[in-house]
Order: structure tokens, then C-alpha cells, then sequence
């Protein structure tokens, strides 16, 4: 069975339709990226997959765990689903270390000693083990980005989101961030991810999903479908943003 | 000018000042801890709860706000009685400034939890913290940054306030003043006394709710 499924899902803000019978699904370590144009409704898609967004139809099945049921614990399901967002999101009035540790410690009961170590072994992963003491306003865009992934993986998941994590960020700070995204990759996470970085995508997605006018339009392996569309309207997106 | 300053009878009378002073603080504080307690509520339900709610605290600030203090004082004081609820002047002080206070800082409050981004919310919520869990440990402190200094200011507005609690003889600073200046016809030495007294006592606030703020804020 997939790690997540979502079947025909309808999502809609007031009269405006985001997500038309969208569908889509994603196996245990594989890595999606997920392209289209602004209001395609590629990161609602995301953002119904932990449940931040409530659908109007369809079925969204994450980990087993039906997300769009009355009586799903969210919360258990957020403990294994991590996102990250476009404007990183970090807890401002928090260091470095207390906004790694404020989940595991106040979710998961971990002691403060055993938060710290976790804190500084995810903070190896991104590369940024001496900021632990660090605030996140002593820190550069690709540094908070990095911290907010350090802060997801803290929790164990199972399943990585990713929304635009790179859009905020200054053109020669998005190396560094894409760079732990491949690392992540290499060690088997299972990512889905809404991307503008094309060269990425190819180069890291096992597979490419192209959305329009909320529905999952065409995908296919990475570089083939990026190489190759099927659809003239991926290859009208394609052509304006890869020139 | 020939009057002659004589502060001996007013400091004559400094038992008196004190027990006045007590009555103060006691009011100021209970009207603090009460009215933040209000205003805490309030503002939750102003920004998280359902119309209906939303609608009676709405009521609450707008008519507390737009009736004088003293209004409200009398109204508790000399109005309820008819109804059959009679306080003493000292409750019917704390009552009032407490549902006085509440008001205000509801509105301060409200508006330090609307400074917090959605962003930050979903932030904590996607970590899997509960809704009070996320509002304890993301919403809570930033908000209260934002909006420290008006509260601190509403609080020494409440600890001025307070005087006017003397109208119902309740025995506060303002009415000892008052009680000394008929014994001694002193006017213009006992107020002055008084006056210097409430500059003290705000700016002793003032200091404390600086040193707060540090304790509060500053980065550990």
C-alpha cells in the first residue's frame, strides 16, 4: 500500500475550486516533486496531506491514517508527517535548540538532556550543529531553512513535505538548502515536495507531477516528463520557466 | 504670597495615609490579577470563540468602555442593592475595577493574539502540538512582547484609577487625603502629599513592570 493516497479530492475556498478530483499517490521513499503555476493548487495539495487544509470530497489515506475522517487524531498523524514552509516558520521568542526541541519535549515527554543531543544530531544533519545556541533572527534565510527541516526531522517522520522551501530565499542561499534535501534523499526519506527548482526536481524526484487547475494534469518519471511532456500545457509551462 | 506651608498635621495623620495606602495596593493588585484574568478569557473567546460569544464579550468591552468608572462604581454600589445584591465598599471597589480592567486589557490582548501570524499557529500545529499546546508555548509569549507596553500602561492607569473608589468611602489613599484635609483644613499640603505619594507608587509600578520585562524577554 502507498504511504499516502489521496483519491479525487475536491478542495474548495468559498466559490473558488483549488483542487478538482485530484489524485495522487506516493510510495514508501520515493520522491515526488510537484510543478505547476502559481494557483495550480500544488500546495493545498500539500497542506491536505497533514490535515492543515479540510477537503470537501475525496479521500485522503497518509500512513494509514485517514486524514479527512471527523475522528482522526491530526495530531498523531503531524507527529509523522513533517513540513516545511516557503517563509520558515521558525518560533521567533525560541533558540535554535528550543525550537528543535519544544515538540519532542512537550509531545513526546522527552527529557531536556536527551532533547539537546537529538537537537545537536539532527542540527549535523543540516550542517549547522554550532548555531544550537544560536536565535533565529541571528540567522541567514538558507540558516533558518535548515533549522526549520532540522526542527521536522527531529520528530521522526515518515514522510517529508516541502512547500516552496526555497522560493524565500536569496538565489546563492538555495545550494545550501537543496544540498540537505539531497542528503535526505540519499538516506531514503519520502518527500514530496512543491518545487520551482527545475534542475532540482530532474536531478533528485524519482518523479514529477505536474498540476493545473487543481488537478494532477501529467507526471511521470522526472527526467523523461521534464524532457518530454505529454501535454501542451506542461510544455507551455516548461517552456516559461526553464528559458 | 502669605500662606504658610504646614505639613506637620498631615504627617501627623501618616497611620491614617498608610492604612489608605494598603487599601490601594490591595485594589490595585486584586484588580490587576482579577481584571487580567477577565481580559485573559475575553480575549480568547474574542478571537477564537463562536459568534454568539464573541458577540456578549464584544458587549461587555464596548459598554464598559464607553461608561465613565465611576458610573460603573455607583451602578454597583448604590444600584444593586435595589436588586437585592449588596456589597461592602471595599468589594464593590474590586468588583467594579476588576470588570473595568477586564475590558481594556481584553482589547489589548485581543490584539496582541491577532499580531501572531496564521503562520506561526500552523508551525506548531503541524508538529502535532495540541491547540493549547500551541498557544502556551508559540502564541503566548510573542503576543504578550507585543503588546507588554500598553498593558503595563493600562496597569498603572488602573492603579490611578483606583481613587476614585473614595466616592463610595471606600478607604483608600484618596479618601484618607480627604478624611485629614476636613480635620485640618490643610488643602492644598494634604493633596500635594498625596499627589507625590500616586507619582511614587506609578512610578514604582513603572520600574517594576521594566524589570519584568527583562525577566520576561531577555534572551537566556
Amino acid at each position: 500500500m502507498s504511504l499516502v493516497e489521496l483519491s479525487n479530492v475536491v478542495k474548495r475556498f468559498g466559490a473558488l475550486t483549488v483542487l478538482d478530483e485530484a489524485s495522487l499517490s506516493v510510495e514508501q521513499g520515493e520522491i515526488v516533486a510537484i510543478i505547476g503555476r502559481s494557483g495550480s493548487g500544488k500546495s493545498t495539495l500539500l497542506r491536505c496531506v497533514n490535515g492543515l487544509e479540510a477537503i470537501q470530497s475525496g479521500r485522503i489515506v497518509v500512513d494509514g491514517t485517514v486524514v479527512n475522517e471527523p475522528g482522526t487524531d491530526l495530531r498523531a498523524l503531524r507527529q509523522r508527517v513533517g513540513i516545511v514552509f516557503q517563509s520558515f516558520n521558525l518560533f521567533p521568542h525560541l533558540s535554535v535548540e528550543r525550537n528543535i526541541t519544544l515538540a519532542p519535549r512537550v509531545v513526546k515527554h522527552m527529557p531536556a538532556s536527551d532533547a539537546r543531543a537529538l537537537a545537536l544530531a539532527v542540527l549535523r544533519k543540516v550542517g549547522l550543529e554550532e548555531k544550537i545556541d544560536a536565535w533565529p533572527d541571528q540567522l541567514s534565510g538558507g540558516q533558518q531553512q535548515r533549522v526549520a527541516i532540522a526542527r521536522s526531522l527531529a520528530m521522526s517522520p515518515h514522510l517529508m513535505l516541502f512547500d516552496e522551501i526555497t522560493s524565500a530565499l536569496d538565489p546563492e542561499l538555495v545550494g545550501e538548502v537543496l544540498k540537505v534535501l539531497e542528503e535526505m534523499a540519499r538516506e531514503g526519506m519520502t518527500m514530496m515536495l512543491v518545487t520551482h527548482e527545475m534542475g532540482f526536481a530532474r536531478r533528485v524526484a524519482h518523479r514529477v507531477v505536474f498540476m493545473h487547475k487543481g488537478k494532477v494534469w501529467e507526471q511521470g518519471r522526472a527526467a523523461e516528463t521534464l524532457a518530454k511532456p505529454n501535454t501542451p500545457e506542461l510544455e507551455t509551462f516548461l517552456a516559461s520557466v526553464l528559458h | 504670597m502669605t500662606y504658610s506651608f504646614q505639613f506637620r498635621d498631615v504627617f501627623a495623620a501618616w497611620e491614617f495615609l498608610l492604612d489608605g495606602l494598603t487599601l490601594t495596593l490591595l485594589l490595585s493588585a486584586v484588580g490587576m490579577v482579577a481584571g487580567l484574568t477577565i481580559g485573559a478569557a475575553g480575549a480568547a473567546i474574542r478571537v477564537y470563540g463562536g459568534p454568539w460569544p464573541r458577540r456578549i464579550v464584544s458587549g461587555y468591552v464596548e459598554a464598559i468602555r464607553n461608561t465613565p468608572l465611576i458610573v460603573q462604581l455607583f451602578l454597583v454600589f448604590f444600584g444593586l442593592p435595589g436588586l437585592g445584591i449588596k456589597f461592602d465598599a471595599e468589594t464593590a471597589a474590586m468588583l467594579t475595577l476588576s470588570v473595568n480592567l477586564g475590558a481594556y486589557t481584553t482589547e489589548i490582548l485581543r490584539a496582541g493574539l491577532e499580531a501572531i501570524p496564521k503562520s506561526q499557529l500552523e508551525a506548531g500545529r503541524s508538529l502535532g502540538l495540541s491547540g493549547w499546546q500551541v498557544f502556551r508555548h508559540v502564541v503566548f509569549f510573542p503576543a504578550l512582547k507585543v503588546i507588554y507596553p500598553a498593558l503595563a500602561s493600562q496597569l498603572v492607569l488602573l492603579m490611578l484609577a483606583t481613587s476614585v473608589v473614595s466616592q463610595i468611602s471606600a478607604q483608600d489613599l484618596f479618601h484618607a487625603a480627604s478624611i485629614i484635609q476636613s480635620r485640618t483644613f490643610r488643602d492644598f499640603e494634604v493633596y500635594a502629599v498625596v499627589a507625590v505619594a500616586y507619582l511614587a507608587l506609578a512610578l514604582i509600578f513603572r520600574a517594576f513592570f521594566a524589570v519584568l520585562h527583562h525577566l520576561l524577554f531577555a534572551r537566556r
